[in-house]
Formats: C-alpha cells, structure tokens, sequence
C-alpha cells in the first residue's frame, strides 16, 4: 500500500513488518518519532514484541545485543549523541557476533550543539564490525530496513541503516508499505543460536589470550567480507518480491563519463537532477552513489571507478584533520586501479546546509575543468558559489 | 531450608585468590539458584572466578558483558526468554561495588525503575578489586586502598536505600558468615518477580588484607558489630531487620583488616557513633514499618548502643 509518510514513519513500517522480538529505545532529536510510532503500537497491542524504554542508548544497545544472544530479534534506533554514547556498546554487539539491527538518523554531533543533517556521527562508528547502509529517500530507508534484519541474522553481524535528519527523518514521501504476509514470507522467523541453553552451559565471553582474541578477530573480518554477497543477494531476493533494489553501488552515465561523481544518502537525487542538466549541456559527467559503506564495496567501486578519468567525492561529512571521510575510503579502494582515476574531495552540506543543484554543477565544473587535484577538501559553501557568479 | 534443587554450581578451580570471601558469597547464591538460570557477570573478580575461555567454574549458562550494564544485560536475556515462552528460567547477575554503586548504577536503576525481571547480586568487597584495590563509592571511611592511600575520606554510599527509593519488590542484605539466611534470600527472591536485590558484603582478603581463612570470620564480625546489618526491604517500603546482632564495638571489625591498620582513635570512634547511628535509624524504620504495616514477623531488640560480649 503506498502511504505518504516520514522517511521515520517507514522506518517504523519496517520495524512493525519484521515483527521484533525486543526493541529498546530512548529519544533523541530526530530519531524520536520512530520511538514513539513502535510505542504507539506498542500500547495498541499492534507492535508484537517487547518494547523496553530504557534510561539511555547505552543500555539500549546493551538490551538489544543480549536479547539478540538469547536468540530474538532485535531493533533499536538512535542518531547523534546516543549513537556516540552507544559507542562502546556497539562494538560489544558486534564482538559478540549479534544480529541487531539499527536505524541511524543522522545528525550533527556536539559541540555546537545542532539538529542538523551530518553523517558523521555513523562514520565515526566506522571501526565497531557493523555493516553500514547508507539510504537516499524513504522508500529505500524503508526497503534497507527490512533487509537489514535478514541480512543481520544471516551473518551474526549488526546492521546499522543510515537516514538523514529532516532530509529523509522528517521529509514525507509517497512509500510503497509491503503487505504484511509478504514480508512473512520473505522474511521467516527468526533462527539465530540461542545462546545461553539450560542443556549445554557455557559462559560466554570469557576472556581470551592473545592468540584466541586474534582469531576471533579473524573471523568477524572474514564474515564481513561475506556480507559483500549477502548484502548483494538479500537485495536481489528483495526486488524478486517487492520490485526494488538498490545494489551494493548505483551508477547512472558512467561508461562514457569524464568525471564520476560519487554521492551517499540525499546528495544523490540532487544530484540526479544536476546531471541531467550537465549531460544536457553536452558534459560527460556519471554518477556513482555509495549505498553500503561497512564493508566497503571495493571491486564494485572499482568496477566503476578503475577507467574513470576524473573523480569528484561530494560528501557532508568530515574526519577533522583530513578529509571527508567516503574519499578518504575511495583513494584507498582505487590505490591500486591500473588507470590511476584523479580524485578531489569536496564537502559539501556540512551540518545540514543546503546543498543544491547549482552546488553539485559547480562542483562537477570544478573537477572536470581542474588543473591540480590537491589532496585536501575542498569546501563548497556560499562564498564559494557566489564568487564564482561574480 | 529446601535443597533438593541445589547443585554445585561453582566448580573447584576457579581462578579467585585463597580464601576469597567473595567466591564463597558467588557460590553459596549460586547453590540456592539452581541450575534452572543464566548468570550475567560483568568485568570484576567474579568475571575472574568465573574462568578464561574456554573453560568456566560456573554450571549455568552465562555471559560475561559490559562492566556497567548488568542490569539491562540481564532485563535483555529475560525479556527474550520471555518472547520465547520461558518463564521458569531466573535471570541473575553478579556486578561489584564498582559495578553497581557507581559506573553501573544509571543502567541499574532504569531496569529498576522499569522493575525488570531479574535477581541482581552486588558482591561488594568495598574496592575495584579486579584492577588493583581503588576507591570506589562503596570503599568505607578510612579505609585504605590504593587510591586512597591516606584513608578514605567519604562514607559508604547508601545503596539499600538507593534501591529502596525504586520501590523494587526485594531488597536485602546477606553475608557469608550467614549462609543459610543468604540462601534462603536468594530462594525466596527466586519465588517473586521483578527487579530483586540483594547486597552481599565480599569479604576481599587481597584488598582488605586479611589472612586466606579470616573472610568469614571478617564477615561475622561485620555483622555482629552492626557495620553491616541483616535486613530485607520489601516492595521498598517495609523493613526487617533479620539478624540481633551481638553489638560487638566496631573495633573488632576494623582491627583485624590491614586496611585499616592506620586508624586514629579518634576514627574509630567516629566510625562507632556512624555506626550506632545508622542501626538505630534502621531500627526505626522497622518501627515505622509495623506501625504503617502492622506487625512483622521477627522481633528485635533495637536500642542502639554497644554492648561488650
Ligand atoms: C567502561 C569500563 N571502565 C573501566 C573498566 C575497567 N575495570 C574492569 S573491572 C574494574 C573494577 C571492578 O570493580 P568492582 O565492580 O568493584 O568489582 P571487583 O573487581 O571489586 O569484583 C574496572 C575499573 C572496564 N572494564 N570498563
Ligand atoms: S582480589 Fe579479592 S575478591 Fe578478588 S579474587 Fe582476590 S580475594 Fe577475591
Ligand atoms: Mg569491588
């Protein structure tokens, strides 16, 4: 059924769809209506699991990866400062090879304090072993979400999906909501170990040496490599049912493309419109949006990328002291490319500021006229735009 | 007492120092449990005691978490075992002062105040003992450890009244000087439901610098000097006092710890009259209680003061 609701509100759709076990959840702005929808439901008897409205994400998170370890399924949601307050609790999810899943709105982290759109509160949780998706409009954070939960249980790894603040949280959007008994049958059951069994104790988490903690490690690396199949093939069942899928990465114009622009989230319907505009004017410019950031896509990125003569990373979103972070992972992921793409950084929409289709075409300007690629960001704000219409 | 449905849950080889007063306290509740739960330790000795991977001294199924989230570690396991139709398994969790009077206690009181499903155990040896011996908010007055090197400067946080203060269904105290009273307060928790509490002085001879036989010893004159009384608080509101204590001064108890060693006088003193006063304050709360409540079942002789035995 198509609703016209909030990218929060199809979040929530999601959640009720996959039939949670135990979610637990505390407010933040502009996480909080996902919290109170599932509680709406809750209180009507329509959720169908537990909620527990814990005192902090913290004890969120610690709610969720123990319930997961019994063996339910599990969903928090948070953005911002819970989801730094949750930092140590996330790697304890993943460590304890969980299958929680979690939506993030992404939002500006203090200080200064603010509510706007930045997606460097998920980024910094880069290194805690849980997948990253990154979604573009509401239909996606709606389908992503329901994806997540088949592929966290597959894996027993944590599956966080990205949405912006306001952007997508709080923007409403025609979204197509599955019937609830093709999700069922989509999604069974849930099946993960049950791992505290009266019948065989054990303890777990005992401590480890050296060696073992390697090994675990080890593991949790290779089954994240996995995920790069299993994300791509969940995705593809997905669209057997549904009609949708999103890919590890979406290209659009590439093959001929001079300059590939890579997006994550909103920039890239901005961005589609602007390069319908450039490719217009006879400029061959390509897009190429990154959805799944953890583990980073690298042969599919290459596959894009590797004879891509010039590349341009928009991106809201800062590792202070470097560089947007997505182009610091793209250098990476194409150090090795034959063709050796030039690569400019540009930081753009920092702290939710707008950023527009004249933004991205002087951008795309930039980089396809730019003599020099310099190896530092380069910030694409107001005064920028205005001097070049002077 | 009922103990057909104990078992031996705390295996020989468990990697506590000689004499731990706090593994007897972590097996004599394990033993009134039964084999019919799932234990959540968090980091602190019992995590120790409870063994390195893979191996563990523990018959239960059991998870080593976060050293802060005991509580919605546990009020998480319970939840989902509940989801899975499980309603005969008790959810316990060991944390330590550390754990629970002060890194743990936001998440200890949400599930609290949330009056989640499951048995909390705080074993307090009155220190971070599994990094060392530092203060922490359960570290007694004067005493030494390695971070209060002069003598401690603050009381002991009250957490019976904390916990009170949640309305939780079962706070008590226990020690191991008393195990049947400490068994019977684990069975009797194990027949209600929601958020149950049980504060269990752990002798710690490392810490408390105390000989490898003296922790029970150190735990009955704690006691019986009134330093750590026997008592339940039920629903947080009706007190009862389960134990006369024999009123010995408190200077029996501080003179045979070497954490103690540097006490004045005057500190002892000091510590007499806290105490004096904190036992006739509970005994008027047990008061208030019968008079609110009606009668309860145990009498106690409640004037303060000491007596010499
Ligand atoms: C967030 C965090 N901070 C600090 C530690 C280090 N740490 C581990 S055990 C411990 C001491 C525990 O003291 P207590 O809770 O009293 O238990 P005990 O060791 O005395 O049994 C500390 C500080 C940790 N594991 N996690
Ligand atoms: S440090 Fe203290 S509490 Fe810990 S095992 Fe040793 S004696 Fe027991
Ligand atoms: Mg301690």
């Amino acid at each position: 059924m198509k609703k016209f609701i909030t990218g929060n509100h199809a979040v929530a759709e999601a959640v009720r769809l996959c039939r949670p076990d135990v979610v637990a959840a505390y407010p933040i702005t502009p996480q909080t209506p996902i919290y109170e929808q599932l509680a709406d439901w809750d209180s009507a008897g329509e959720l169908g699991g537990t909620m527990v409205k814990v005192e902090s994400e913290h004890s969120a998170m610690a709610t969720c990866l123990s319930a997961s370890l019994t063996g339910v399924r599990t969903f928090t949601a948070t953005s911002s400062q819970g989801l730094a307050l949750m930092h140590e609790m996330l790697h304890f999810a993943a460590g304890s090879r969980t299958a929680v899943v979690m939506a993030v709105v992404n939002r500006s982290l203090a200080a200064p304090w603010a509510f706007w759109s930045d997606q460097t509160d998920s980024l910094s949780q880069r290194d805690t072993g849980w997948l990253q998706l990154y979604c573009e409009d509401n239909q996606e954070a709606l389908d992503t979400t329901i994806q997540a939960f088949k592929i966290a249980e597959e894996l027993m790894l944590p599956v966080m999906v990205m949405l912006e603040a306001n952007f997508i949280s709080h923007f409403m959007e025609p979204t197509e909501v599955p019937e609830p008994d093709q999700v069922d049958e989509w999604l069974l059951p849930v099946n993960i170990p049950r791992r505290f069994d009266l019948s065989n104790p054990g303890f777990m988490n005992g401590v480890v040496s050296a060696k073992q903690y390697r090994d675990f490690r080890r593991l949790a690396s290779d089954a994240m490599e996995h995920a790069l199949t299993v994300v791509e093939r969940v995705d593809k069942e997905y669209e057997s049912t549904f009609g949708r899928s999103y890919g590890l990465v979406e290209t659009v114009d590439c093959a001929d493309a001079e300059l590939v622009l890579v997006t994550t989230a909103t920039i890239t319907s901005t961005a589609r419109v602007a390069l319908a505009s450039l490719r217009s004017k006879g400029i061959k410019v390509g897009l190429c949006k990154l959805r799944l950031f953890r583990p980073f896509p690298v042969k599919a990125l290459r596959d894009v990328l590797d004879n891509a003569p010039r590349v341009a990373v928009i991106e809201r979103n800062i590792s202070i002291g470097r560089e947007g972070i997505f182009c610091s992972e793209i250098k990476s992921a194409l150090i090795n490319s034959p063709g050796r793409p030039k690569i400019q950084g540009y930081l753009a929409g920092i702290g939710g500021t707008d950023v527009n289709t004249q933004l991205i075409e002087w951008v795309v300007q930039d980089a396809i006229t730019r003599e020099v690629f310099v190896d530092q960001p380069i910030w694409v704000d107001d005064a920028v735009l205005e001097g070049e219409a002077q | 007492m009922n103990n057909n449905n104990t078992i031996d849950v705390l295996d020989a080889g468990h990697a506590a120092c000689p004499g731990c007063g706090y593994a007897i306290g972590m097996k004599t509740v394990l033993k009134a449990l039964g084999s019919k739960a799932v234990v959540v330790v968090v980091p602190s000795c019992a995590a120790i005691i409870a063994g390195p991977f893979p191996n563990t001294s523990l018959g239960v199924p059991s998870f080593h978490s976060a050293f802060e989230i005991a509580a919605p570690t546990a009020a998480g396991i319970s939840a989902a075992l509940k989801r899975q139709g499980i309603s005969d398994v008790t959810v316990l969790a060991f944390a330590g002062d550390g754990g629970t009077f002060d890194i743990g206690l936001q998440a200890l009181s949400g599930a609290a105040d949330r009056n989640e499903d499951f048995i909390y155990v705080c074993l307090d040896n009155e220190a971070y003992m599994n990094t060392g011996v530092q203060v922490s908010s359960s570290t007694p007055m004067y005493s030494w450890t390695g971070t209060s090197p002069n003598g401690n400067t603050k009381n002991k946080k009250q957490i019976m009244e904390i916990m009170a203060a949640h309305r939780i269904p079962y706070a008590a105290t226990a020690s191991i000087a008393f195990p049947e009273d400490l068994m019977a307060k684990v069975e009797k928790a194990k027949t209600m439901r929601g958020t149950r509490f049980i504060h269990l002085l752990a002798p710690c001879n490392t810490g408390w610098k105390i000989a490898p036989d003296e922790a029970p010893l150190v735990s009955r004159l704690s006691v019986e000097s009134n330093i750590f009384p026997l008592y339940e608080i039920f629903d947080g509101l009706r007190y009862e006092i389960n134990y006369q204590p024999k009123r010995l001064p408190v200077e029996n108890y501080l003179a045979v710890q070497g954490r103690f060693s540097h006490i004045l006088p005057d500190q002892i003193k000091a510590v007499q009259t806290e105490t004096d006063r904190a036992w006739a304050e509970l005994c008027a709360r047990e008061a208030r209680t019968r008079q609110l409540y009606g009668d309860t079942p145990v009498a106690i002789d409640c004037e303060s003061g000491t007596k010499e035995i």
